[in-house]
């Protein structure tokens, strides 16, 4: 019997994966077969679901039923109840942060209620490993549609019309970008793909690539066939080997079915598409670099213009799309521009698709329609901040990005309220913070990270980074001077207008969207010595409130360094001359009693 | 897999309906077959293994079939509940296989409810 009934859709990403979906998967299949559902039952692994905070995690249709922090020994159960008796589970159901109550349909929890799904239409609702499965969702009609019913013309015409933008960060104008190729005369050209992902923070191209590889390669022959190209790459970091083994078995599918290769759908049209791995370095995210990365060179930036779309790979004419562009880019020929711009705003149209992650309470894959204000994201659809704490900044744009305050929660998310704050869109990373993080170690964090990524090339990014960078460490480890902020700022301007690409001439950033708005923190590290949020060790002194301390001996018996001494139901005490400041009495405290003092306390609190 | 042609895109799609209405909705009819102790005891298995050969044998694509716990008249397991889109529900009882086969054809495929083992019509909907 071919036949089923029911379809659990159990998540594959590399999230999910990590935390056990293939064991889930073989006591799955073990059970459905000892209660004889074998042939009513499919098991079906799906790319990455979204919700990764509670892997492995599947859903359950018909009944839309989804389940969260599935475990091996509760497979038994599982199946008895909702697969032979169909009682749906409750036990391993999403339940609400705060009310504890159940939420049993996937279309009622907050999480999926809020989204609109286009690039990640597919996820979780296909098998990534199956070509019949893509084009059951209407695949590989869009590239049947451009190869034989319209022009390179037309196909430009459509997605200059829709008002997409280049979702890896700068937001270019992509049939912009076409038009510009299309009109260079060249034997070759090449069509790219920018798989590389090296934000902290951020998986969104990760997911895609894993979820629905054939949505990328759909799109990049689109684009092969608006440009008049032939050859295509995909280049992808080799630290990401669940999507190199899809987009390469997908490939493979394409060859094999006649949609890569000679004559694709016997329309007359050719393109060859093959995988570059790449080694895992942030610069080679930028354009020029991953040009040359794929030449086999060493991954560095040149100056533009000549722009790739009339030097760019080997020299020849070449434009490079984002993962997540690329996998939009067939529902944009298949519905038009006019769909296309229905949601979003005038400027930014379409969605976005964000990684949450950070300080709240669901954390995962999202994708929002363009202009969806900040505060929708992070409460609504992030389900607030973990442990019911106060919401402080979320970082946007990585690396190149910077910290959105409070106060300007209320902004719509588009490319041009963003820059206004100071961050940027970026690839989509947003990594929420509450009020136990220090902005300046926030800072200090991000220009480890681009310190590190510099290439060398240019002496202001290579030079300026290091300086910026032992600059924060000063003001963090207590030797910070009154003129520092000055100086950073300044600093922070010449680099990013003497750099040579993107990583140096985004670098500072960080530092001045914290500056921007936490002044008063690197004010109180330089002047104070205090770091109030507790986190730079040498700038913080933990005390004990003995008015509120219950004596209750939790801290004490979260003390790494037995720092902590007192009798029970008594107010404790902490050394000060063993404690590490290590913040672990201060997390674990129930009662609020864990008082952060500036450095200079801890003499004064030893003499009392 | 030979080299695809465009008609040969609309035909995997169209072979691939009935999984996909499971994912995506967009169903016809949804046929709850009742699972209960009861049930079970009764030989509900055997007619959800008999309806589901039946859906099999005649390639249809718009019906999906689930269990649900035990409907609360245990006397008269096995149960099943058919709900054709914008028409009252019925539920059946005493069933056997031989039964829901009939079912299957003169009420989920030709629309006309088998009054004779009919419970109850109008009954709760569950879409």
């Amino acid at each position: 019997m071919e036949n089923f009934r029911a379809n659990i859709m159990l998540c594959a990403g590399t999230g999910c994966v990590a935390s056990g979906t293939m064991k889930v998967k073989f006591a799955l299949e073990k059970e459905l077969k000892k209660t004889g559902l074998e042939n009513e039952i499919k098991v079906v692994l799906t790319g990455c679901n979204g919700y990764c905070a509670q892997g492995p995690v599947m859903s359950v249709y018909p009944d839309d039923i989804f389940y969260q922090a599935v475990s091996v020994d509760e497979i038994p159960k599982l199946v008895e109840e909702h697969f032979l008796k169909g009682r749906p589970y409750e036990k391993l159901m999403f339940k609400e942060p705060e009310k504890k109550s159940a939420v049993p349909l996937m279309k009622d929890i907050p999480f999926f209620k809020h989204q609109v799904l286009r690039v990640l239409r597919n996820k979780g609702l296909i098998d990534p490993e199956k070509i019949e499965e893509y084009i059951a969702r209407d695949g590989y009609q869009a590239a049947a549609k451009v190869l034989t019913q319209m022009t390179p013309e037309d196909v430009i015409n459509v997605i200059k019309d829709s008002g997409i933008r280049g979702r890896g960060g700068a937001g270019f104008p992509t049939g912009m970008k076409w038009e510009f190729c299309s009109k260079v005369r060249s034997d070759v050209k090449f069509m790219l793909c920018n798989g590389d992902e090296g934000d902290p923070g951020a998986f969104m191209d990760r997911s895609v690539m894993e979820a629905d590889p054939h949505a990328v390669i759909e799109g990049m022959i689109i684009g092969a066939r608006a440009i008049g190209s032939h050859n295509g790459y995909i280049y992808v970091r080799a630290e990401y080997p669940l999507a190199v083994k899809r987009l390469q078995l997908a490939i493979d599918q394409c060859y094999e079915a006649g949609l890569l290769g000679k004559n694709i759908l016997d329309s007359g049209f050719d393109f060859d598409l093959e995988i570059y791995q790449g080694a895992g370095a942030f610069v080679c995210g930028e354009e020029t670099a991953l040009m040359r990365s794929i030449e086999g060179k060493r991954g560095m930036p040149r100056p533009r213009p000549p722009f790739p779309a009339h030097k760019g790979l080997w020299d020849k004419p070449s434009v490079l799309n984002n993962v997540e562009t690329l996998a939009q880019i067939s529902l944009i020929i298949m519905n038009g521009a006019d769909w296309y711009k229905s949601l979003g705003t005038e400027k930014s149209t379409g969605t976005k698709v964000f990684a949450l992650t950070g300080a709240v309470n669901n954390i995962g894959l999202i994708e929002v329609p363009m202009g969806t204000p900040l505060k929708t994201i992070i409460f609504d659809i992030g389900g607030g901040i973990k442990k019911g704490r106060k919401f402080k900044a979320v970082q946007m744009g990585g690396p190149s990005g910077g910290c959105i305050p409070e106060s300007l929660i209320d902004i719509p998310v588009t490319y041009e309220d963003v820059v206004k704050t100071g961050a940027i869109m970026g690839s989509g990373g947003m990594v929420v913070m509450d009020d136990n993080n220090c902005m300046v170690s926030i800072a200090k964090f991000f220009l480890e990270f681009t310190a590190d990524e510099s290439c060398g090339k240019c002496v202001p990014c290579r030079v300026g980074t290091r300086i910026l960078l032992d600059m924060l460490i000063d003001i963090t480890e207590g030797r910070g001077k009154e003129s520092d902020i000055e100086t950073l700022e300044d600093l922070s301007l010449d680099i990013i207008a003497a750099s040579l690409c993107g990583l140096g001439q985004t670098a500072p950033n960080p530092i001045l969207t914290t500056i921007r708005y936490f002044k008063d923190e690197y004010e109180s590290h330089i002047k104070d010595k205090w770091c109030k949020a507790g986190v730079c060790r040498s700038l913080c002194t933990f005390m004990i409130d003995e008015k509120t301390c219950t004596g209750c001996g939790a801290c004490m018996r979260a003390c790494p360094a037995k720092a902590i001494t007192g009798e029970k139901k008594k107010p404790h005490n902490i050394m000060q001359e063993v404690c590490v400041h290590c913040r672990n009495c201060y997390e674990t405290c129930k009662f609020n009693s864990i008082r952060i003092l500036p450095a200079a306390a801890r003499e004064t609190v030893k003499k009392e | 897999m030979t080299r695809l042609t465009i008609d040969d895109l609309l035909k995997i799609k169209e072979k691939h309906q009935a999984e996909f209405t499971l994912r995506e909705g967009g169903y016809r009819a949804k046929v709850t077959v009742h699972m209960g102790t009861c049930g079970i005891a009764a030989g509900a298995r055997a007619v959800m293994t008999a309806l589901m050969d039946e859906i099999s044998n005649a390639s249809v694509k718009d019906v999906i079939v689930t269990t649900s716990g035990c409907a609360g008249l245990c006397a008269r397991e096995p149960m099943a509940t058919v709900e054709i889109i914008n028409q009252p529900p019925v539920k059946y009882c005493d069933l056997n296989e031989d039964k829901i086969k009939q079912i299957f054809k003169e009420h989920i495929i030709a629309g006309t409810p088998v009054e004779k083992y009919v419970l109850v019509a109008g009954c709760e909907t569950t879409y």
